[in-house]
């Protein structure tokens, strides 16, 4: 099984010559980086070559790495109902550099990436319409960025004397607390500090 | 006579309109009665599940995946845990894979009773989801037995299920599924030949299968569209390629063809349902994993053994560590695929976990599929498009 993801991998970058900057098999699932530029190019290639027939857009999602150069990733999940296969693409931009919007290619990508634009503040670059669509009428912010706090900004209430909800700022109880329940003694992989010396002769 | 200016009607469906489902704003303009363009106004339900899951642990999770459907709720934990297993890289035990396509079936017959039924009466028909919520409720006492809760089940567990089921249970099981047959039955002579469902049905929201595959139609959209697409045979997880079960596909790709697809998947659910119940019969053993760190000691461990007790409180309090890594993983859910895409850093919570709802993709579809028709074929097609608001908001 992971053959045929190396093959179709080797064979995307073969055909699309210096768009996929490097390609990953990992948990039996194919990944494919491309440059930015290049987008709309894969995504069609993808969509239209009949070895890979990519033809379902299933999910366009947004990834936050704070720490990185070009924070966000952009991740879309196609589908190939008749090869039955599945590959994940990647491109990566910042909060002011648009990603070219795939909707004329995928219809179904539309509300996924107002999405990702609401949620993360990823932009894209001829989008039909791109407005809020899951969080408030008016909403200040973007709540899936790591730097935006669970507890938000503002909290509503209904005011009986305006005969309105209001928005007021966030008022916590008592702060709000982030355990660290890390155990720096146990690593995903089982090694514990100091298991390197066991083979040091 | 003087020219007379006429303007297009703007109309607002929802959010308090009961076959709107939930809490769907719609916007319509309409032309006379027919629907120039039609703009879902969502979000009015979300409560940021996936900004809370990147603050819990692996494990405290899953209870928000019960309140994303929560028609179905297990078959969201299901995806979740899918996800999670393959990041840990763990084999669940056979008698925990039997329970969960059990209850999986059971999440699908629940769903589509809900959608088939309520969607008889948007369109006017009272009986049927009097009929039907009877069932739903059997069915949701056999949750509560299995998890203590009707709705917000949290009973599947990274490794496996949180408890083994009782053999009364699965007999239980076994002695519901033939006399709902016969209840199908009734419901199917209630709408099936019924010339004002047919008349609400037949030829509303029709779209080739290019268009489905393109606007990222899944489950009973596509096959629907006639694709004989499902997950559990061209994917198969768990158990599900070795049961016996057909996939029913429609012809015209209308509502009416999806609503005699959900009949039928019913029927093949209840086939399902058997096959476990006799697989279950033979088949002992533990129900979750039993070793490694995603493992949780059982009571009795706990009173005898220090490890045990030791391990019970780090899992319930710290969590594990799952590996670095991301995985996506989909079931097939009554709605269609319902997807988990998470993201691992290596630390005991998710980096980040989309949740990919199939809700979300239909209900793009409404414009589209309503365009044109009248004001009252609306309420067929986001009947059809079985919409429930906790999965599109998440």
């Amino acid at each position: 099984m992971p053959d045929t993801k190396k093959e179709l991998a080797s064979y995307l970058s073969d055909a699309l010559d210096g768009a996929i900057l490097r390609s990953v098999v990992a948990f039996d699932e194919l990944t494919i980086f491309v440059d930015r530029a290049r987008l709309l190019d894969v995504l069609s290639f993808l969509r239209d070559d009949p070895r890979s027939q990519f033809s379902c857009m299933m999910d366009v999602c947004g990834v936050d790495y704070p720490g990185r150069l070009n924070r966000f990733d952009v991740v879309y999940h196609l589908l190939s109902p008749t090869q039955n296969e599945r590959i994940r693409v990647k491109v990566e931009t910042d909060e002011d550099t648009p990603v070219d919007s795939c909707v004329e290619l995928f219809p179904a990508a539309n509300w996924y990436e107002r999405e990702a634009y609401d949620l993360y503040g990823i932009l894209f670059d001829k989008h039909p319409d791109l407005r809020r669509i899951l969080t408030d009428y008016g909403f200040v912010g973007h709540p899936l960025r790591k730097d935006f706090p669970l507890t938000g900004y503002v909290e509503v209430r209904y005011d009986d004397e305006l005969k309105r909800v209001v928005y007021e700022p966030v008022k916590l109880a008592q702060e709000f607390r982030r355990f660290d329940d890390l155990s720096p003694w146990e690593g995903a992989d089982g090694v514990l500090p100091g298991d390197e010396k066991a083979s040091v002769e | 006579m003087s020219e007379k200016e006429i303007r297009n009607f703007m109309l607002n469906f929802g959010p308090q309109h009961p076959s709107a489902h939930g809490v769907l704003r719609l916007v319509l303009e309409l032309d006379g009665e027919l629907v120039e363009r039609a703009d879902p106004h969502i979000g009015l339900l979300h409560r940021g599940t996936e900004k809370l899951i990147e603050h819990k642990t692996y494990m405290q999770a899953i209870p928000y995946f019960d309140r994303l459907d929560y028609v179905a709720p297990m078959n969201q934990e299901h995806a979740f845990c899918l996800a999670a297993e393959k990041l840990l890289e763990i084999e669940i035990p056979r008698r925990g894979q039997i329970i969960r396509v059990l209850f999986c079936e059971i999440g699908r017959i629940l769903n589509h009773l809900l959608n088939v039924t309520s969607m008889a009466l948007d369109i006017g028909a009272l009986t049927p989801p009097l009929w039907g919520w009877e069932e739903r409720e059997k069915l949701m006492i056999f949750y509560e037995r299995a998890s203590g809760a009707r709705l917000h089940a949290n009973y599947f567990r990274i490794g496996g299920v949180h408890q083994d089921l009782p053999d009364q249970l699965v007999d239980d099981i076994e002695a519901f599924c033939s006399p709902f047959l016969v209840v199908l039955e009734d419901i199917d002579k209630l709408l099936t030949g019924n010339r004002i469902f047919k008349q609400r049905n037949v030829d509303i929201g029709v779209f080739t299968l290019d268009e489905a595959m393109a606007r990222g139609f899944s489950g009973v959209m596509m096959r629907g569209a006639g694709a004989p697409w499902d997950l559990r045979k061209s994917q198969p997880y768990e158990i599900y390629d070795e049961l016996e079960f057909d996939v029913p596909v429609g012809k015209n790709s209308d509502c009416y063809d999806r609503y005699l697809i959900r009949m039928e998947e019913m029927r093949q659910s209840v086939k399902i349902m058997l096959q476990c119940c006799a697989l279950l019969a033979s088949e002992k053993g533990p129900v979750c994993v039993q070793s490694g760190r995603a493992s949780v000691p059982s009571r009795a461990d706990m009173k005898q053994s220090m490890e045990s007790l030791i391990h019970h409180f780090k899992v319930h309090t710290q969590g594990y560590r799952v590996p670095e890594g991301e995985v996506y993983t989909a079931v097939e859910a009554p709605k269609g695929e319902f997807g988990v895409y998470l993201v691992s850093d290596g630390s005991n919570k998710p980096y980040r976990c989309k949740i990919r709802a199939p809700g979300y993709a239909h209900l793009q579809g409404t414009e589209f599929l309503s365009k044109g028709h009248m004001l009252a074929d609306v309420a067929a097609i986001i009947g059809t498009l079985d919409v429930v608001f906790g999965e599109i908001d998440r």
